[in-house]
């Protein structure tokens, strides 16, 4: 599930091309271990940058990154390692995508949350609506006769007393 | 002296301020004709007051007056005319107090176009005004004045920030003011209502408009600076879910969600209460990103700790009004009459769905901004929430809701038939099938999510095409006479359609641009050539130049495709002199709708240079999409119902004038 949201996601929202501050003498050789790295480098934070990938950033900081990831995915690591490390390194301020766990619950739950609590509202407010037209119907008095239904309910009435 | 004379205006219209603050509110409260008579001569005043203390600052910049703090920290002599104006609101002091000019220009609109409102509500609309005017123009005078002076004064000034000496930024700030700003007009005609505990025909027919002039320059505001950011910063990004984007995109979301939500009482009267509650909302986060902005929290909560005095100045501004504005709807927002009912499926249930998504949008976006200052404030903890999470947060939010946007036009008010609206429909959604398969045959399976991608924008452009038709009938009546319905058709109409087609293009552009991009990274010597998507690019040498206030080194390229000729590019390195800034000037060529963008990076030793060169498919489309949706707003306000304005019960006029003879 979180995949396909993922996957969707990339596809529809905001995205900005993956723009590189990388520099030619970055690129690794083999083309699979590069598009990893690119992959990874567009989750990590520059972080003496306000709120920049290392890939997109050009400060000589994100450079080392760049080239330090580089470095763990030749020695063979997988792609979580390589995120593992830098957290260890330098804290989760490193990740761009926030891990989800109890100090992120309301961070990652915010949308979602939002979203039920709306529809509740809404169906709350039908619901309610609803009822109170209905109790309002109930209420309401019978329309008033017109003057001819009168005369014909009169004539009935006198004609059943005098059976 | 010409710069006291401006300080003096700011000073002075705070005073008057204070006036329409208090007195037209209590002439409403009290049945005070004359007392209310005061908003409409007092707003107009207070516009030309900070009108000429704008003035007199833009005059201190053109002159290059650098005894004045203000111009000497932003401006220099050699400045080209156009940047010194520009310059003016180029930094905090002078952008606040363009800011106060379009919130009193605001006020003194709604005093001179409001006549066919009822008094008292135009004059306690324009007393709320006169609050936040105040708030803002006491703000500038007591921690932002543009007009403090130096008592020697420098010889040469600082000159303004590079990166902001650019036309595409001179611009973007008064556009997205006019869009913030426009907001706080809603605000104050839904604190009114509060006040004055009724919503009455006059007061909702005058919500939209307004919502629909702020919408849509904060779009072209917020597309500007997107497009800004494109060629000037020079690495190909557009939109990078950085706080200060996100502090003008949520009034953004919220705004477009209260342009939809006041279509239903304009039409139905229903939805009231939530509309007002979306006013006070959408102001609300205009002031939340003032707020992020202005007061240097989002570089860190700590540096905001250390220099607190305009941060806690705006925090406190926007506590007062978030605060009381939402305590005045709990307290008064019952009294509010509810209006007519309507099945789920139905033009009003589309118009809450969009509602739904929006508002839930816009939750999420907040939570993304707000959550690391908070989490660092309260723990220490730091965490950093960047364009992965907004992906995964925002995207899912949106799909949905494009999925429903054609539906919503075509669906009849109160209770709509799904059925019937979708068999309107069937051609967009072939078209959108079509598209759909033809990317997949065009690119392969190699990107299998892009080309449904693109089938939702064909969708949401067809559908919009399709709502035209549809209230035409073309094909039931032929061409002929269809034609002539097409030019009866409301303003409103061709607004709905044509801002529901630019939505579509934009998604375009976001689908192509970035699933299709293809980007070449190469050191290169003069002579060598890359081949992007079938564009060749030769590098043929680069030379210096020099600017009025800056040097730069010019790489030129030439651009073939197929050994022909296409054009040249100039892409350079500036360094600024006075600051000694260096910034990155991208090439950009445009084909059609597409895009070959080429930027420098490093120049090494030997002659050779490091190049980035992407070829962006249709990226355009995103900005143009922005421009189609503001068209939209504009065709909007141009219906013809908006000019006639609300009939007003003669009776009750006679009855109102003859009071004060009493």
């Amino acid at each position: 599930m979180k995949r396909l949201l993922v996957c969707l996601s990339l596809v529809l929202c905001v995205l900005s091309g993956p723009a590189l501050a990388i520099s030619p003498d970055e690129i690794l050789e083999d083309p699979a271990l590069e598009t990893r790295a690119r992959a990874l480098s567009a989750e990590l934070r520059c972080m003496v940058c306000q709120n920049q990938s290392i890939d997109d950033s050009d400060a000589p900081l994100a450079k080392d990154l760049r080239v330090l990831v580089r470095e763990r995915l030749v020695a063979g690591d997988t792609d979580a390692q390589v995120i593992d490390f830098l957290v260890d390194r330098y804290g989760e301020f490193v990740l761009l995508k926030p891990r989800f766990a109890w100090h992120t619950f309301f961070l990652w739950a915010a949308g979602p949350l939002a979203l039920i609590a709306g529809i509740m509202a809404i169906v709350i407010t039908l619901r309610r609506r609803q009822s109170t037209t209905a109790a309002a119907g109930a209420n309401q008095p019978a329309p008033k006769l017109s003057a001819e239904e009168e005369e014909r309910l009169k004539a009935l009435l006198s004609s059943k007393d005098q059976s | 002296m010409l710069v006291e004379l401006g300080h003096y205006a700011l000073v002075l219209a705070f005073a008057l301020t204070l006036v329409v603050s208090v007195v037209p509110l209590w002439g409403a409260l009290n049945g005070d004709g004359r007392l209310m008579a005061v908003a409409t001569p007092v707003s107009v005043t207070v516009f030309f007051l900070v009108l000429v203390s704008f003035a007199v600052l833009t005059g201190a910049y053109v002159a290059s007056d650098f005894s004045v703090v203000n111009v000497y920290e932003n401006s220099h002599s050699a400045k080209p005319l156009l940047f010194k104006i520009t310059g003016v609101w180029g930094n905090h002091e002078g952008s606040m107090l363009l800011w106060v000019l379009i919130l009193v220009f605001f006020g003194a609109l709604v005093g001179v176009f409001g006549g066919n409102l009822p008094d008292d509500l135009r004059a306690t609309t324009l007393a709320v005004q006169g609050w936040i005017s105040a708030g803002f123009l006491l703000f500038m005078l007591a921690t932002s004045n543009p007009f403090n002076r130096y008592e020697n004064p420098p010889i040469e000034g600082n000159d303004l920030n590079p990166i902001l000496q650019d036309i595409g930024l001179a611009i973007h700030p008064p556009l997205l003011y006019v869009g913030y700003v426009g907001f706080s007009i809603t605000f104050s005609f839904a604190v009114a209502a509060l006040i004055l505990g009724r919503t009455d025909a006059a007061w909702a027919r005058w919500v939209r408009p307004w919502t629909l002039l702020a919408w849509s320059f904060l779009t072209l505001g917020i597309a500007m600076g997107s497009y800004w950011a494109y060629y000037e910063l020079g690495w190909g990004g557009w939109w990078f879910w950085d706080p200060v984007e996100n502090a003008s995109f949520m009034p953004w979301l919220a705004g477009t969600a209260l342009l939809h939500s006041a279509i239903v009482m304009e039409k139905r009267e229903a939805l009231k209460v939530w509309t007002v509650l979306l006013a006070i909302f959408t102001f609300s986060l205009s002031l939340l990103g003032a707020f992020l902005v202005r007061s240097g929290v989002l570089t860190s909560v700590h540096a905001f700790a250390t220099d607190p005095s305009r941060g806690v100045f705006i925090l406190g501004l926007l506590c007062l009004f978030i605060g009381g504005s939402l305590s005045l709807f709990a307290w008064r927002a019952p009294m509010l009459k509810q209006g007519g009912l309507f099945a789920p499926i139905s033009r009003e249930g589309g118009l809450v769905l969009n509602n739904l998504f929006l508002t839930a949008a816009t939750a999420a976006v907040l939570v993304g901004t707000l959550y690391p200052l908070v989490l660092d404030a309260i723990t220490g903890e730091m965490i950093s929430v960047g364009e992965p999470f907004f992906y995964l947060t925002f995207g899912p939010l949106m799909v949905p809701l494009l999925m429903a946007v054609p539906f919503g036009p075509i669906l009849a008010w109160k209770r709509g038939d799904l059925l019937a609206a979708s068999q309107r429909l069937y051609a967009a959604f072939g078209l959108a099938l079509l598209m759909t398969l033809f990317t997949f045959w065009l690119w392969g399976m190699e990107r299998v999510l892009a080309p449904l991608g693109v089938g939702l924008a064909v969708w949401v452009m067809a559908g919009a095409i399709s709502e035209i038709v549809t209230r035409v009938k073309f094909f039931e009546i032929g061409p002929k006479r269809g034609f002539a319905r097409l030019y009866g058709l409301p303003g409103s109409a061709w607004g709905t359609a044509t801002a529901h087609f630019g939505i579509g293009v934009t998604v375009l552009g976001i689908v192509t641009s970035s699933a299709f991009q293809e980007e070449q990274v190469r050191t290169m010597r003069p002579g060598d050539t890359v081949n992007v998507s079938g564009y060749e690019l030769t590098f043929d040498g680069s030379v210096p130049r020099r600017g009025p206030n800056f040097v730069e080194e010019v790489g030129h390229f030439t651009v073939r495709e197929g050994g022909a000729f296409v054009a040249e590019m100039e892409p350079s390195k500036r360094v600024y002199t006075a600051r000694q800034m260096p910034t990155t000037e991208a090439a950009i060529h445009t084909i059609g709708f597409s895009q070959v963008y080429v930027s420098l990076g490093e120049r090494r030793n030997d002659g050779a240079v490091d190049v980035r060169a992407y070829y962006k498919p249709l990226i355009t489309l995103i900005w143009i999409g922005c421009v189609i949706m503001a068209l939209g707003a504009a065709f909007s306000m141009a219906d013809r119902r908006l000019r006639v304005g609300a009939p007003k019960p003669a009776a009750k006029r006679k009855q109102s004038a003859s009071v004060p003879a009493e």
